[in-house]
């Protein structure tokens, strides 16, 4: 671990940007917790609660960058301090993405309300957010540790997601061929899983910057890809 | 480093000794040719002696003693026969403080040619100081008052006016002391600016405390601390993500 | 800035102490102000005791009288054409002696009147009618108005030095001459000159024809030998020392030996003046050139010691930006050291010089303390000192050298301060801010 800057004040301006991300992380988990909440037990009032709520995080990205410029301009911060400046503005604008994502899935869940489909699917959908959440969770807790190993694992985890994505956009298709007044529902469905999908993408990306703010370096670009969706229906399946 | 680059000057196992106090202990350090290396590192880190070295300048003070071996194009400037005279002639140095002669801005260009007799004729010595104020970015400032004091410029403009003295002497090498330190940012600024013209011509090693500065003016940087060299790289290595945690520390404030 | 963001209320006031610390002050002050006065009132009683004795010295009483140049008194046997001896033996003072007593109506035959008229003017006269005869011989026969001093006693007299209301026995100057002086002095016979003879006129034992002559031209041959030789020594010691030398056990004995030369007493460089130059070398005693050398050697101290400081006042930057560009040793010293320090080096010579001109004791010892009647023509022949001649004419007996001894200082103290003066002027105009 690094020691303290002379200026200790510095110290206490880092320590305020990193309380900030987590801070905002754990916002953008609980408005797609929730927003996928409300799709599964059709609370449409919680939906629209979310849309207001997303508010919130872009003030808190907006603060970050003026208090990252800030720090730029007074401090001409060096190496792993600028790393960590501007992986910090990096960050909140993924996290302020997630929270797009959590609130497009709130929209569409208060545009759906009054359909079902059947639990199986629901249970799956549940499992996948947490799953996306859980990497979002781990990897800014990695990051706010330093913890290189754990934000190296979570993009190798990175397949996982993208293969349960294909696996539900597959039921989705299903449902859809089955029932045509399912459509429109099922399609507002798969856009929401494939919201939460990109979640993951955007925990990866911050797993990338995290890697850089520590290390200085980029990982390698070859990063297991388990999104399979644009080979559905463009070929013989092997099932 | 690049292989393609010509090494300029190249310190190996270089020692410096006052009254027995070893200050440097063995720096391997080589200068590109046509670039500009910054020597970083907190004070009485041997940056300035290592410097001084260059040129032979620890020779003036009294109980130094360098050890090492350091070529100028393949030559040992420290071998007997080697002319310490011819050898400064070569490598030029600007210091911290501004320092002209008390003499007049003409002279104190005129100086350096005139004991080295590289102007043939009253015309060719006027032709060297013109080319050598160009050079400074000077030359348009004080065009009308060739003839005042130095001393009676800026600071800035006194510090342009030694580098202009510098170059008069055609060096090869340009040892720069913390050129800067006594001047405020836009002064600073213009020998930036300059420093970074001089470049295509001159091989520059400047000492600097500013990192800043080192970061924007230097293509190389080496990193001393304690007498030591604890890392050299690209400048743009050492400022993002230096290798070393010394250098790390230092370069983000976060020494002692 | 917003309201609120100031905080108006002012803290309580603590006490830190300000009244001792500024009675502390005040007192310093007073100390400073005490010894500034004493020092300047003890100048003060200096100055003014050498200016109110000395400054009548720079005025002669003179006499201007019509004297006929009587040929039966100058050449009675009128022999001076075959013989022209008879012109400088010639009774001169008593064409005077007539002269004056026929102006003040004495009668031919009263001898004691007479001796007292030929104790007006000053006995100076026999030389000055003899070159103005000889130079001059169809003024025989003639009458021609001539100017001449008094005689020291008149001198004295008539610049109220003398108590004139004592009795008559118990002073230097009769009644009757008293009474003459004043006939004199109402006709304007008797009047004041400013005193050329005292820078012009050589050693003499009497008062009225004593001048510093001799002094003037030992003091400015002894500070042109000084000069010419101190200033090179010294300087090229000064600049080797301070530029070349490493610093090590032999260079610290020199240093060390210089500045106890400093600190030695001058007297002592009189004996050494002594032994080395006139017992050895064998020089002549009592001349310019040996007492030159002697003050060189106490004077080179002075110029290597103020040479090194102002030396060592030049910046070491300029020294740096002169081996920067590639000059060498000497051409940085040369070029850019030595120029800068000569203001320094030209403000210790002059006090040096102006300590050797008003040394006294090593000349006594060389034997520059003499009786010398005539000018020196070269540094080669024997003279005095402005000092030596101060100090010789304090053991005079007579009234009138007194206020000579005090003009002599006065002399002496004018030179110093034009020195001191020039000094400070060179500093002033060739010191450069760097």
């Amino acid at each position: 671990m690094l020691t303290q800057h002379t200026v200790r004040s510095f110290d206490r301006e880092l320590d305020y940007l990193a309380k900030k991300i987590a801070e905002m992380g754990d916002h953008a988990c609980s408005i797609v917790e929730r927003s996928v909440k409300a799709i599964v037990q059709d609370d449409y009032r919680l939906a629209d609660e979310l849309i207001a709520e997303d508010v919130i995080l872009d003030k808190a990205e907006r603060e970050i960058d003026e208090k990252a410029i800030l720090v730029i301009a007074r401090r001409q911060p060096m190496a792993v301090d600028l790393r960590e400046i501007i992986g910090t503005i990096r960050i909140s604008s993924d996290l302020e993405r997630v929270g797009d994502m959590g609130k497009n899935i709130a929209k569409r869940a208060a545009v759906i309300a009054g359909t079902r489909q059947p639990s199986s699917f629901y249970s799956s959908l549940e499992a996948f957010v947490a799953l996306a959440l859980r990497q979002l969770n781990e990897v800014l807790d990695a990051y706010a540790k330093h913890s290189l190993d754990r934000i190296n694992a979570v993009r190798e985890r990175d397949g996982t997601i993208d293969a349960m994505y294909t696996s539900l956009f597959r039921e989705l298709l299903t449902y859809m061929v089955k029932d045509s007044h399912n459509i429109t529902a099922c399609t507002h469905l798969l856009f929401c899983t494939k919201n939460i999908e990109r979640i993951g993408d955007h925990a990866t990306n911050i797993a990338e910057t995290a890697h850089y703010v520590i290390t200085g370096s980029y990982p390698l670009l070859e990063r297991p890809k388990g999104d399979h969706t644009y080979e559905v229906g463009m070929r013989k399946e092997v099932s | 480093m690049n292989p393609r680059l010509k090494i300029k000057m190249c310190g190996s196992n270089v020692k410096v000794f006052y009254a027995q106090k070893e200050i440097l202990h063995g720096i391997h350090l080589d200068i590109p040719e046509n670039r500009v290396t910054a020597l970083i590192g907190p004070s009485g880190c041997g940056k300035s002696t290592f410097l001084r070295c260059l040129n032979r300048m620890n020779d003036t003070i009294e109980g130094a003693r360098v050890t090492g071996q350091i070529l100028l194009d393949e030559e040992d400037i420290y071998d007997p026969s080697v002319d310490v005279v011819e050898l400064r002639s070569r490598v030029g140095m600007v210091f911290q403080k501004p320092n002209p002669f008390p003499k007049s801005i003409y002279e104190n260009v005129a100086y350096g040619p005139r004991i080295h007799g590289l102007a043939k004729s009253r015309v060719d010595l006027d032709e060297i100081i013109e080319q050598s104020l160009l050079k400074a970015g000077l030359f348009h400032e004080v065009k009308d008052r060739l003839h005042d004091a130095g001393t009676s410029l800026s600071g800035g403009q006194q510090q342009r006016l030694c580098i202009a003295r510098a170059i008069a002497v055609r060096p090869e090498v340009i040892l720069m002391d913390e050129p800067c330190s006594a001047l405020d940012p836009i002064a600073t600024a213009r020998i930036e600016e300059l420093i970074d013209d001089l470049r295509r011509n001159y091989t520059i090693t400047i000492v600097t405390h500013s990192m800043q500065q080192a970061a924007r003016v230097s293509q190389f940087t080496a990193m001393f601390h304690m007498g030591n060299l604890v890392e050299v790289g690209t400048t743009k290595t050492i400022f993002t993500s230096p290798g070393e945690q010394r250098t790390q520390d230092y370069i983000t404030g976060r020494f002692g | 800035m917003r309201k609120g963001d100031v905080c108006h209320t002012t803290p309580m006031r603590r006490d830190i102490g300000l009244r001792q610390r500024y009675r502390a002050e005040m007192r310093f002050r007073a100390y400073g102000i005490t010894a500034i006065s004493i020092g300047m009132f003890f100048l003060g009683v200096l100055l003014w005791s050498v200016f109110s004795k000395g400054y009548s010295a720079f005025w002669q009483t003179s006499l201007t009288l019509n004297i006929r140049f009587d040929a039966a008194i100058i050449d009675p046997k009128n022999i001076r054409d075959h013989d022209s001896q008879v012109l400088f033996t010639a009774n001169y003072p008593l064409l005077v002696r007539n002269a004056l007593a026929e102006k003040l109506g004495v009668p031919s035959d009263d001898h004691l009147a007479l001796h007292e008229v030929s104790h007006m003017f000053s006995s100076s006269v026999r030389v000055q009618l003899r070159d103005l005869v000889l130079g001059h011989p169809q003024l025989i026969g003639g009458i021609q108005k001539v100017t001449f001093l008094a005689s020291a006693d008149i001198d004295s007299a008539f610049k109220k030095q003398i108590n004139l209301a004592g009795s008559e026995t118990r002073r230097k100057i009769s009644n009757r001459q008293i009474e003459w002086m004043h006939r004199l002095s109402a006709d304007g016979s008797l009047h004041r000159a400013f005193n050329t003879g005292l820078f012009t006129l050589t050693a003499s034992n009497r008062p009225e024809t004593s001048g510093l002559g001799v002094a003037l031209v030992g003091s400015l041959y002894m500070m042109l030998i000084v000069l010419v030789l101190s200033l090179p020594i010294g300087v090229a010691a000064a600049v080797y020392l301070e530029e070349y030398t490493h610093k090590n056990r032999f260079t610290d004995l020199v240093e060390v030996n210089i500045n106890n030369l400093a600190s030695v007493p001058s007297i002592v460089f009189g004996l050494l003046g002594l032994a080395v130059f006139v017992n050895f070398f064998g020089l002549p005693r009592s001349t310019s050139i040996v007492g030159g050398l002697v003050l060189t050697l106490m004077t080179l101290p002075t110029i290597i010691i103020a040479t090194r400081s102002a030396l060592r006042a030049v910046p070491p930057s300029i020294r740096s930006a002169a081996l920067g560009i590639g000059a060498s040793k000497t051409q940085t010293v040369f070029h850019h050291v030595l120029p800068l320090a000569v203001p320094g080096i030209m403000t210790g010579t002059i006090i040096g010089l102006a300590h050797a001109l008003g040394e006294t004791a090593p000349l006594l010892l060389i034997g520059m303390v003499a009786f010398v009647a005539n000018y020196p023509i070269t540094p080669m022949d024997p003279a005095t000192a402005l000092p030596v001649q101060i100090y010789m004419w304090a053991n005079e007996a007579e009234r009138a050298f007194v206020e000579r001894t005090s003009g002599a200082i006065i002399v002496l103290l004018v030179f110093l301060i034009l020195m001191n003066i020039a000094s400070i002027v060179l500093r002033r105009r060739f010191e450069r801010r760097w």
